[in-house]
């Protein structure tokens, strides 16, 4: 029997070698205690496989080449994960073996690993203006969940407001995880602006509220220009105010904190992640060094310790004790593997932009995003949602007024080499025939303009 | 004089053996933080600048930043050349222990196996890497076409009737079985009197942080006195009252639990649902099933028993399996096939609705399969068996190291893993097991002790998978009979260690101290070196 390359020991001889060591006759002796009524008869029913190598690649890559990535088309593709340049360093880092295959070393021959993502934490701190920052959860969704429900545990209050202009789908994922001891309330945006509508705040806060729950820019793109007064209102009435910002808007956008915002949280996929078909997700937690928040942080905080030898930097747990890995289900929420090398590559993408990079990212941006606003809200029977509104990355236009369906329009710009964006005709009916386009660092003017040309297109010879 | 003879000695020819344990000694580049290393204009990657023209458009236009809304002042990240950054990075990843570079069977219940390069390259594909998920279906088939074949393969090995590769983890898999229990109680009018969710000591931490996360008392069983889970204390557990039982087998002791069939023939009776943890799958793979036993939903880790990288703590991938009566809970949206065309169902009315954004951790979906594909049904048998091969043989040198020992089931083989126990060796020495981990670190291995609480005093925990060689596991016995021979005779260089490592001896008081703790570079300056409240 051929001994096959990821199984050393199926090897025959060596196999009978360590069955005789141990003295058995074959290795069904160690499932002696399985039930036969339990065992499998026979082979599970599988696909044949593709041992050698060779033939595993063209099987794969055959399934591969029936995809038509972002790369093959022009996308214009958003609303929670992003097409933004990945730095070959990224890559490179991401990809080493020391990093990408070991796991849940000790703090010293791991050490690498912890100053990694203690870093990744600091740089975050910088562009978040908030000292604690946690290694990464599993994604957005996850921490904007668990802020809502610190909030719940830190005010003793069972009421959330979250904001309308949030993604369906993370609304649905927050409304399970408040399931058990939290209520939603919706906190619905100004109709004028899209941005907070303070009256709506003011008259929906009372003793029952735990937090305010704000996106900016939020998930029809525009910057939330509202977040102090937010917090001013929150605060006053007790309750916290919970933002969730991408981090890569904050080169050019205030930070949450900064306009008084409690706890900071979102998701890093922009900061040197692949879009992996949602595979790059990972989430951020902040807030400040306020030992009546930290100790609510279900996931781990790597911290900075002393060693023996001077000048050396020694890494470890933070405040393990809080940790379900500490005391199970007496500790907060739940803590597991979620997403840490991610973590590394985003330290490594902000050590990488620097500040300037991020300055830039940010203003070139918000002049592409403008850009094609302007382009599509000029064409006759397009309607750009709420233009005169600061946007970031993404803003909703809105094809109503021309007649045509999003999804014929979209299938047109497919067969043209365009994703047009996200629909959301029946994510927010309410918005009609609408699209959520998404305008990166890697979008151009040429691809803007392609986009608005076919656009135009497309709406009149439907 | 022949030639062999004069060349003997220090410093000739032939180069004398090795000593048996490998003089190892770990990068230690004395890497200072990434900030210090800042020279102030230096750039890491330039950004491509809006185009003149698209600046001319926009100036002046509405929509500008309002003030106080634009920041005011940069963000305080390093200032660093491309190479600097890297080097920096290279530096932390040599002081860093990767799977591949060390015999890593110390990181028990961790299923540390070899992650494929090739897989690696599949998943770093730009039909992969480049795939945005809420592309029109019509664009995605491959990769649609891959999660709805894995889905394929672990309805076989589990047996269940459908499958969700949505969960980011192990943990976040539990955390989605326990929603879909909660969901399947709630549509029966029983949402609110089935509250209590049943575990064992044994099983993963996250079971019972899960279930308590998602609203539910959590009762936790301990092992009788062989150190099975006790059908005795479920009995006594179980009532109108139970929404679940989340057991894993075999625990985390590596011993299978004979009877686990009828535990859940105990909580059906009782009206609950039964939960199969399969984080321990990799010796049972092919072997037994959750549809056997009777589960209605069961999960694995595909970072653990389907080969993706750990990759310092995730990104990972869970999947959870279910019955056909659990199947209408699972998120949306699910992979579906109509003929040749693979599409997304998001119309699922009795859905919990999502535990991930979008569909799953798609490159590591890719991988497992690939790993999978790679292996075949026999293949699969082979990692099973050879795992619990491995297992067990180095289990027999363990057991020769004097002052350690195999607590419970004594007699029976054990599957995948072993905890064990140096209870004698710590009373004998005053030596416990983090100690010894510390030390069997500068031999350049892993170890861990186990999860809390230590039910078997003094514990670690091994597991073999089926990537080792038997000289590879050799090396790991003989790596712990060394320390264990130091802590009887020297047991003051067992506690002064690290010593080969990237750091030495560590003060971590200063973690559990909110007015000492530091998470970040800034809480540091401001508490410990500039001192501003």
């Amino acid at each position: 029997m051929t001994a096959h390359p990821y199984i050393p020991n199926s090897e025959p001889r060596v196999r009978a070698q360590m069955l005789a060591a141990v003295g058995a006759a074959s290795t069904e002796e160690f499932y002696a205690a399985i039930p036969a009524a339990l065992r499998v008869d026979g082979l599970l029913d599988l696909p044949e496989p593709f041992t050698c190598e060779a033939d595993l690649v063209r099987h794969v890559e055959g399934l591969l080449g029936r995809n038509t990535s972002t790369r093959d088309a022009i996308s214009f593709l958003g609303a929670g994960c992003y097409n933004h340049h990945v730095p070959a360093v990224c890559d490179e880092v991401n990809g080493r073996s020391e990093f990408l295959t070991a796991y849940a070393g000790e703090p010293y021959e791991d050490h690498g690993r912890f100053q990694a993502l203690f870093e990744y934490a600091s740089m975050m701190g910088e562009l978040l203006e908030m000292d604690v920052v946690t290694v990464p959860v599993y994604d957005g969704y996850q921490a904007s969940a668990t802020a809502l429900r610190m909030c719940g545990r830190i005010t003793g209050r069972p009421v959330v407001l979250v904001t309308t202009a949030i993604s369906a789908d993370k609304r649905r994922k927050i409304a399970d995880y408040l399931l058990p001891d939290m209520r939603i309330r919706d906190l619905p945006a100004s109709a004028g602006t899209g941005t907070l509508d303070e009256d709506s705040l003011a008259a929906a806060l009372d003793d029952d509220v735990a937090g305010v729950y704000l996106e900016s820019p939020n998930y029809f793109g525009v910057v939330e220009t509202g977040i102090a007064r937010a917090a001013g209102l929150a605060h006053r009435n007790s309750s916290l105010l919970v933002v969730s910002a991408d981090p890569i808007s904050l080169g050019v956008l205030a930070s949450p904190a900064s306009l008084g915002a409690d706890i900071a949280c979102g998701d890093i996929q922009s900061l040197g992640m692949h879009q992996y078909f949602g595979g790059g997700q990972a989430g951020y937690i902040a807030v400040h060094d306020d030992e009546r928040f930290v100790m609510e942080l279900p996931a781990r905080l790597f911290g900075l310790a002393p060693t023996s030898v001077p000048g050396e930097l020694g890494f470890g747990d933070v405040a393990y004790e809080r940790t379900s890995f500490a005391v199970r289900e007496q500790g907060k929420e739940w803590v597991g593997t979620a997403a840490a090398l991610w973590g590394i590559t985003a330290g490594v993408y902000l050590a990488l932009m620097g500040p300037a990079g991020m300055t830039d990212i940010g203003d070139t941006i918000l002049a592409r995003t403008r850009y094609a606003m302007m382009r599509l809200d000029a064409i006759p029977g397009l309607t750009v949602r709420h233009l005169p509104s600061p946007h970031f990355r993404e803003f909703v236009v809105d094809l109503t007024g021309s007649g045509a369906q999003v999804a014929a329009v979209d299938a047109a710009l497919r067969s043209a080499g365009i994703f047009v964006g996200k629909d959301l005709s029946s994510e927010f009916p309410e918005l009609g025939q609408s699209i959520l386009v998404c305008v990166t660092e890697l979008t151009t003017k040429a691809d803007i303009d392609r986009l608005a040309d076919l656009l135009k297109e497309a709406i009149v010879t439907r | 004089m022949s030639h062999l003879e004069h060349a003997a000695g220090p410093g000739g020819f032939p180069i004398e053996a090795k000593p048996p344990l490998r003089r190892f000694h770990q990068a230690r580049w004395d890497e200072p933080l990434i900030f210090e290393l800042t020279q102030p204009g230096q750039r890491g990657i330039l950004v491509p600048p809006a185009e003149p023209a698209v600046t001319e458009a926009v100036a002046g236009a509405p929509g500008e930043l309002p003030p106080g809304i634009r920041r005011a002042a940069p963000p305080a990240l390093p200032e660093m050349s491309q190479l600097h950054v890297l080097r920096h990075y290279l530096r932390l990843s040599q002081e860093n222990l990767g799977f591949d570079l060390n015999v890593d069977v110390g990181q028990g219940t961790c299923t540390m196996k070899y992650s494929p390069k090739v897989n690696d390259r599949l998943a770093g594909s730009h039909k992969l890497a480049d795939m945005h998920p809420l592309q029109h279906p019509d664009t995605a088939q491959g990769v649609l076409e891959i999660y709805w074949r894995m889905e394929q393969i672990l309805k076989a090995i589990s047996g269940m009737d459908r499958v969700t590769l949505q969960p980011g983890a192990g943990s976040a898999a539990i955390y989605a079985n326990v929603s879909m229990v909660r969901a399947y109680h709630a549509a029966r009018g029983q949402g609110d009197t089935r509250d209590e969710i049943i575990t064992t000591i044994f099983s993963h931490p996250s079971n019972a942080a899960c279930a308590k996360t998602a609203g539910y008392k959590v009762i936790t069983l301990y092992p009788d006195a062989d150190g099975y889970p006790d059908l005795d204390s479920l009995r006594a557990a179980v009532s109108d009252r139970t929404a679940a039982l989340l057991i894993t087998n075999p625990e985390d002791t590596g011993i299978f639990n004979a009877a686990i069939a009828e535990f859940v023939d105990v909580v059906h009776q009782a009206g609950g649902l039964a939960v199969y943890d399969q984080a321990n799958a990799n010796g049972i793979l092919g072997i037994t099933r959750a549809r056997e036993a009777g589960f209605d939903l069961c999960h694995f880790n595909l970072h653990k028993t389907f080969s993706t990288p750990h990759a310092c703590g995730g990104p990972a991938a869970g999947a959870s399996c279910v019955t056909a009566e659990i199947a209408p809970y699972l998120p949306v949206p699910t992979v579906e096939r109509d003929g040749e065309r693979f599409f997304l169902d998001y119309d699922r009315e009795q859905s919990v609705g999502k535990i991930r954004p979008f569909t799953g951790v798609g490159p590591n979906i890719l991988r497992a399969y690939a790993w999978v594909m790679s292996l075949g049904a026999e293949g699969l048998r082979q990692v099973a068996e050879t795992a619990v091969l491995n297992n067990n043989y180095l289990l027999s040198k363990i057991l020769e190291i004097p002052g350690a020992s195999l607590p419970y089931a004594s007699g029976q083989r054990r599957i995948e893993q072993a905890r064990y126990s140096w209870e004698e060796l710590a009373a004998d020495t005053g030596v416990h097991s983090e100690e010894i981990g510390i030390r069997a670190a500068d031999f350049g291995v892993h170890y861990w002790t186990s999860h809390h609480p230590y039910v078997v005093p003094e514990p670690f925990t091994l597991e073999p998978s089926e990537s080792y060689t038997k000289s590879d596991l050799d090396e790991y016995a003989a790596i712990l009979s060394q320390v264990a021979h130091e802590a009887r005779t020297d047991p003051g260089l067992v506690r002064g260690a690290p010593y080969n490592l990237p750091v030495h001896h560590t003060e971590h008081e200063v973690l559990d101290d909110p007015a000492q703790w530091a998470v970040t570079w800034r809480a540091y300056q401001r508490k410990h070196v500039t001192g501003t409240p």
